[in-house]
């Protein structure tokens, strides 16, 4: 059974900066957000879509919980066809936005029961279960408060449980994290978790950071340039990457052409990758190796500054699907970011 | 090249009885907010006031001109004036609180949700109609307070009232809907501030028509803001003419409702494409 099966989604915006009118809007100077991306998330799993700002995590969120529409393609969440049916599905999802939605001119207390009114829950069934997720969220002694008064932590933790008023099937969170402190995060992880195995819940995280996707989901799948280039259990995406990861810092100025070749000739490593100033390689036995790429530099007249042997991580994975490395992509420029107010990172 | 694909669904109607309730808490969380900040709506009163006292005593000698066809004070005159200017401008910020709810993605959760779309509407238009009314009744209060009595009564203060919650809520739609398309708070300060001044000027607010240059006379029978004034004084007066009173509230009942209609089509527009 699988509570998200998407197929083939397709969507692109008006490109930004010339104007946000209908001017461009004319099938030409368009930017590609969704480029035919397929997703199948098993139920009960907590699944990440990863992948750096503007990647296209966010417009699927955005399809998959009605918000948007697709240009082309297919979408169904707990069987719903949320194009053909937007007002079912609506039922069955929580949707945790990027942006918190909670209105800080009123308690935290008034709106999760309004949040439980809007889903149809009477108003004693809306209080107790308010009651039960402030509680849940550590949030009680401050449920009278304004929301504007609460710190961001807080905020992001009411968020989470106005996502849950309706015990929904299928929660989607979109960057539940960011923006929060390291202990918070490692606290809402725990809550995730924690929840996710409670309640029987499909998860569906977006996250542009490798550490959430790596210590909360079951199943990941990589977005890049709107599409899923990998699709697996984080252990298993890394041991497909047999082998370790020999990664060399080079002096400046280094030639990138020349290292490249002169390390593809040392038989005991492969996937030879190289960025600026960083290389990276893959060996069955990555200490054993070093000497060898170490002599071969040396040769190449471009001694190695420092050398680190690791085991893979998703950084390497997504290297391997990308050919960037994870950090590096994440600072192109956002080209496919919208131009909307409501979105942060795609 | 973008395929267009149907969605049978999408003009599904919500069932009556769930626009009603949706309609009642969601109307619940403006007031909330409404009454936690009184000062938000006092403040905006400043402002007519201001026009009020100070053009009404600086103009005072105004109605002693010969032909001045008005029985009571200048300030008495400027009230209706008064009050129509207020259900413009206070509505104006219509638009802001849109797109502040648009940033903060609160529109958008209220949109996941199985929310009625036409109660988050219907939410807007009675906050506006409820902050409109207890504007137009303080300025009431202080028109009073300054020496202006009213002949026409109770009626005649719920009338002016509604006429205010009328013009109000055209203007309110029509900020939002400029909220929604150009999510820019400076457009719509920008538009607002532009169309306000000439449409007072334009209007029996401060003098009455007959001693306007024809072409002002002309435009100023055409203006809505003009008839709000008119009903407003009229109902306000010891004799009103209903049957003109009608004419023009039936004129800006159905302007209100026109504008209601596009400020409802701008917001079906953006919920269905996020």
């Amino acid at each position: 059974m699988h509570s998200i099966e998407a197929r083939g989604l397709a969507k692109s915006y008006p490109a930004p900066g010339k104007s946000q009118s209908k001017s461009t809007g004319n099938g030409k100077a368009r930017v590609t957000a969704l480029d035919g991306l397929d997703l199948t998330v098993p139920s009960g799993t907590i699944f990440a879509l990863l992948g750096p700002n503007g990647a296209g995590k966010t417009t699927t969120v955005n399809i998959l919980t009605t918000l948007a529409r697709p240009d082309g393609g297919t979408a169904r969440v707990n069987g719903v066809d949320v194009l053909a049916q937007p007002a079912r599905a609506r039922k069955v999802i929580g949707v945790v936005a990027q942006r918190s939605g909670a209105d800080p001119t009123a308690t935290g207390r008034e709106n999760l029961i309004l949040q439980g009114h809007l889903y149809g829950l009477d108003t004693r069934t809306a209080k107790n279960r308010a009651a039960e997720l402030l509680e849940h969220f550590r949030l009680t002694d401050a449920a009278r408060r304004l929301v504007r008064t609460y710190s961001g932590g807080m905020q992001r933790r009411l968020d989470v449980a106005l996502g849950l008023m309706h015990r929904p099937k299928v929660l989607f969170l979109d960057e539940p994290t960011t923006g929060l402190d390291p202990e918070s995060r490692t606290a809402m992880w725990q809550e995730i978790t924690r929840l996710a195995a409670e309640d029987r819940m499909t998860v569906l995280l977006t996250t542009h950071y490798l550490e959430e996707a790596d210590r909360l989901a079951n199943r990941l799948a990589i977005v890049d340039h709107g599409r899923v280039v990998a699709e697996g259990e984080p252990d298993q995406l890394k041991q497909e990457l047999k082998g370790d990861v020999i990664q060399v810092e080079l002096p400046a100025n280094a030639d990138e052409r020349h290292v490249t070749d002169a390390l593809n000739a040392v038989p005991a490593v492969r996937d030879v990758l190289v960025a600026g100033r960083n290389v990276s390689a893959r060996s069955d036995d990555g200490a054993a190796a070093v000497p060898a790429v170490l002599a071969a530099l040396a040769i190449a007249g471009t001694p190695a500054a420092s050398v680190t042997v690791a085991r893979p991580s998703l950084d390497e994975v997504y290297l391997r699907y990308t050919g960037r490395r994870y950090s590096q992509a994440g600072e192109e420029p956002p080209a496919t970011r919208r131009p909307q107010l409501t979105e942060v990172s795609g | 090249m973008t395929m267009t694909i149907a969605y049978p669904e999408r003009s599904a109607v919500t069932p009556a009885g769930t626009v009603l309730t949706h309609t009642w808490y969601l109307t619940g969380r403006k007031l909330h907010a409404l009454i936690r900040q009184p000062w938000v709506l006092a403040f905006s009163v400043i402002q007519p006031a201001i026009w009020l006292f100070l053009f009404g005593a600086l103009f005072h000698k105004i109605i002693d001109i010969p032909g001045f066809a008005y029985g009571g004070s200048y300030l008495a005159y400027l009230v209706p004036g008064v009050v129509a200017m207020n259900a413009m401008s206070g509505n104006m910020w219509a638009g802001m609180s849109m797109i502040e709810e648009i940033e903060r993605g609160t529109l958008n959760r209220f949109l996941v949700a199985p929310a009625s779309r036409l109660a988050i509407m219907n939410a807007t238009v009675v906050e506006q109609a409820v902050s409109t009314t207890v504007q137009t009744l303080i300025i009431v209060v202080l028109g009073y307070a300054g020496g202006a009595r009213y002949p026409g009564g109770a009626t005649g203060i719920v009338m002016l009232t509604l006429a205010a919650i009328l013009v109000g809520v055209v203007w309110g739609s029509l900020s939002n809907m400029t909220g929604m398309l150009l999510r820019s708070r400076e457009a719509i300060i920008g538009v607002y501030t532009f169309f306000m001044l000439p449409l007072m000027f334009l209007s029996s607010a401060f003098i009455q028509p007959s001693f306007m240059p024809g072409w002002m006379q002309a435009i100023a029978a055409r203006n809505p803001l003009n008839w709000e004034v008119q009903i407003g004084r009229s109902v306000l007066s010891a004799n009103p003419d209903w049957p003109a009173v009608a004419a023009r509230c039936g004129g800006l009942l159905a302007l209100a409702a026109l504008c209601v209609a596009i400020s409802v089509t701008t917001f079906r527009s953006y919920a269905k494409n996020v």
